[in-house]
């Protein structure tokens, strides 16, 4: 078998998944957390999905990584199948999830990303040099030998994702890499994904997020998932032809009696959302207006004067991937299901806790 | 950091490096049996390497796992004084004292620490690395053994030179056998009970409690288990940590007419070594079968489950 760096087209499919349903057997009843997603992402893509809380990103994850079987159909990476070649895929494949609190805060952080480069069975010598070039790769270091329990939130991730690139993964998973991060060490993180993607070709990445903004720099493709079903894949300027056909306003209000649902009620709108970078609060509400055409817009002064809302700004804007997702979700990322179930806060365990959220919701059980 | 694709020679044997950074990716997953092999290795030493390290990074357990110990023991020591005692019950409360410690690490160290990494995140990274899962028990029990010799090594030698205990031991050999197969016996107990807490979950906590006065008790840590009869029989039968203290008192004093009621020290090897492939065996299911229940249920993460 020969091979030539630079060549990814006679690779089988990075993620090649067909049919994929999960069940939760939660009480009081089942749910679904996954049903019917087919999906392909070619080797050496950058892959996006994106989807609120509880949207089914996670167990998808889960699924490609062979920490969760499906409940029915089947998901192969690099055609291995998820299902029976475990350590095969195990051997090619990293993670890194956000607010990851994995290792032992007693090493330092060399002696952490030592700790686990052995679990990849790299030789002794050669999982300390490579240690050290991921920890000056990441800008680790003055924290080399600084103890794991006293880094901060950024410096943690950061060792994170020094420890997913430990065995250079084929592929990476990346469950919301950037969550409580601040805008520096976001985009160090992103960066750095992005410079060891480009080394060699065939390097896969799929990054769930829900940052409308990371999967549009990021991802050469997306797919946006709601309740357990992938509605629309394509890449961000595919997605976002899909709603240039409407007028797209940002609208900041005062207050908002009725939320964005009445809003889209009106005459002429296509959808009402909070933006999702712009939760409401107190002084004022954000919110994405899609119309069918721009003189729908007077009906919408008109009734925001009925309900003593006062305007602070509205602006035309171009399509954004958070205008596709309110058009085909029906409602914008802050508005999504969120599980507010008083857990143990983890985002890796979104899907099940939403999932646990709904099964115990009473209009949903009837 | 920077990495390079190695071409793929034309059926040519790789290295693991050249291996993880061949060209194709179904090259990569391709491992030899001794890759498969090496790789556990180095887990397992990969998974001792935090105990180790704590173990000189936080000197505070010298006060907690040596010091408090021998206060214990000196606490025994001074009761069968008083009562003067024959002097052979000073040297099994310092055996008894000495020996705790590879219990005391089995049910705080080994049983519930899968159930604590289930809680921090790192399960989920464990069973998605490429190694074997009793790379990482193994590792926690090398780890811990290394932590709970020197605790015991410190109670027998502190306590023996203030006590002025005198070992009449004959045998050697046997001493080391028994001593090596009472370990692998505690561990392998320890292996399966840390599968076992994961599987059950919080209410592990109180099977912890209930695992360490109680079987002190049973195993006659302060007296020659032979004293309880049938209870002290059985104790031996399923507790590796009571057999293998008689056996070691039995060793170190051969001529003491106090150790009665149970098997001569060569049997109780055979039972440690039984206790070995048993327990040893059991918690190897185990961890097969809970990765199993995990993929299924979906457990294997969730943190509040």
């Amino acid at each position: 078998m020969t091979g030539h760096p630079g060549d990814a087209s006679r690779l089988p499919p990075a993620i090649e998944a067909t049919g994929l349903r999960r069940v939760y057997d939660l009480k009081p009843k089942p749910v679904v957390a996954l049903e019917s997603v087919d999906l392909e992402v070619a080797p050496g893509e950058f892959f996006g999905l994106l989807g609120p809380n509880g949207a089914g990103k996670t167990t998808l994850i889960k699924i490609l990584t062979t920490l969760l079987l499906p409940s029915a159909g089947s998901a192969r990476i690099f055609g291995f199948d998820v299902a029976t070649e475990t350590r095969r895929i195990r051997r090619i494949m990293n993670m890194v999830a956000g607010g990851e609190q994995s290792g032992y805060g007693i090493l330092t952080v060399r002696e952490q990303l030592w700790m686990f480069s052995q679990f990849y069975g790299l030789g002794t010598r050669e999982g300390w040099r490579r240690v050290d070039g991921l920890i000056e790769a990441v800008g680790l270091d003055e924290q080399r030998l600084q103890r794991v329990s006293t880094l901060s939130t950024g410096q943690r991730q950061k060792m994170n994702m020094a420890r997913g690139l430990l065995n250079d993964p084929w592929i990476l998973f990346l469950d919301e890499p950037t969550l409580g991060l601040d805008v520096s060490a976001a985009r160090g993180i992103r960066e750095q994904v992005l410079a060891w993607k480009a080394e060699i070709p065939g390097r896969t990445v799929l990054l769930t997020t829900h940052y409308m903004a990371e999967a549009d720099e990021l991802c050469e493709r997306i797919a946006i998932v709601d309740r357990g079903r992938i509605l629309a894949i394509g890449s961000p300027a595919e997605l976002k032809r899909r709603v240039q056909r409407d007028s797209i306003f940002r609208l900041e209000v005062d207050r908002l009696d009725g939320g964005p649902a009445a809003l889209a009620r009106l005459p002429g709108v296509v959808s009402a959302a909070f933006a999702s970078n712009a939760a409401p609060d107190a002084q004022h509400v954000t919110v994405n207006l899609a119309l069918r055409e721009d003189a729908a817009l007077g009906g919408v002064v008109t009734a925001l004067a009925g309900m003593h809302s006062q305007i602070r700004s509205l602006g035309k804007s171009e399509p954004t991937l958070e205008d596709v997702f309110v058009k085909l979700v029906g409602r914008g990322l802050a508005d999504a299901v969120d599980d507010s179930t008083p857990m143990p806060r983890s985002d890796a365990d979104d899907d099940v806790a939403a999932a646990h959220a709904q099964a115990h919701d009473p209009e949903t059980n009837g | 950091m920077s990495t390079a694709a190695v071409p793929n020679p034309p059926g040519g044997s790789l290295t693991p490096a050249q291996r993880r950074l061949a060209a194709d990716p179904r090259i990569t997953a391709d491992w030899t049996r001794r890759q498969t092999a090496e790789t556990n290795l180095r887990a397992l030493v990969g998974r001792a390497y935090p105990r180790v390290r704590g173990m000189f990074r936080e000197p505070s357990w010298v006060i907690f796992e040596i010091l408090l110990p021998f206060l214990g023991t000196s606490a025994y020591v001074m009761v069968y004084r008083a009562l003067k005692a024959p002097e052979e019950y000073v040297g099994f409360v310092v055996l008894g004292g000495a020996l705790s410690a590879f219990w005391l690490n089995v049910v705080w160290s080994m049983a519930g620490q899968l159930y604590w990494e289930k809680s921090q995140g790192n399960l989920e990274l464990y069973f998605a690395a490429p190694m074997s899962l009793m790379s990482v028990l193994l590792g926690m029990a090398a780890g811990g053994l290394a932590m709970s010799s020197t605790r015991a090594a410190a109670v027998l030698v502190i306590s023996a030179s203030v006590f002025g205990v005198q070992f009449d031991v004959q045998e050697w050999w046997l001493v080391g056998v028994v001593f090596l197969l009472t370990l692998t016996a505690l561990y392998g107990l320890g292996m399966m009970m840390a599968s076992l807490f994961l599987l059950w979950g919080r209410e592990a906590w109180h099977l912890t409690n209930v695992m360490v006065e109680p079987v002190y008790f049973v195993s006659g840590l302060n007296f020659p288990v032979g004293r309880l009869g049938a209870i002290g029989v059985a104790a031996i039968a399923t507790i590796p940590f009571a057999v293998g203290l008689d056996a070691m008192r039995q060793l170190a004093f051969p001529h003491s007419d106090l150790l009665v009621g149970t098997p001569p020290p060569g049997i109780e090897a055979l039972i440690l070594v039984a206790m070995t492939v048993v327990f040893t065996g059991a918690s190897r299911w185990c961890m097969t079968t809970i990765e199993r229940m995990a993929r299924s249920r979906g457990s294997l993460s969730i943190r509040w489950q």
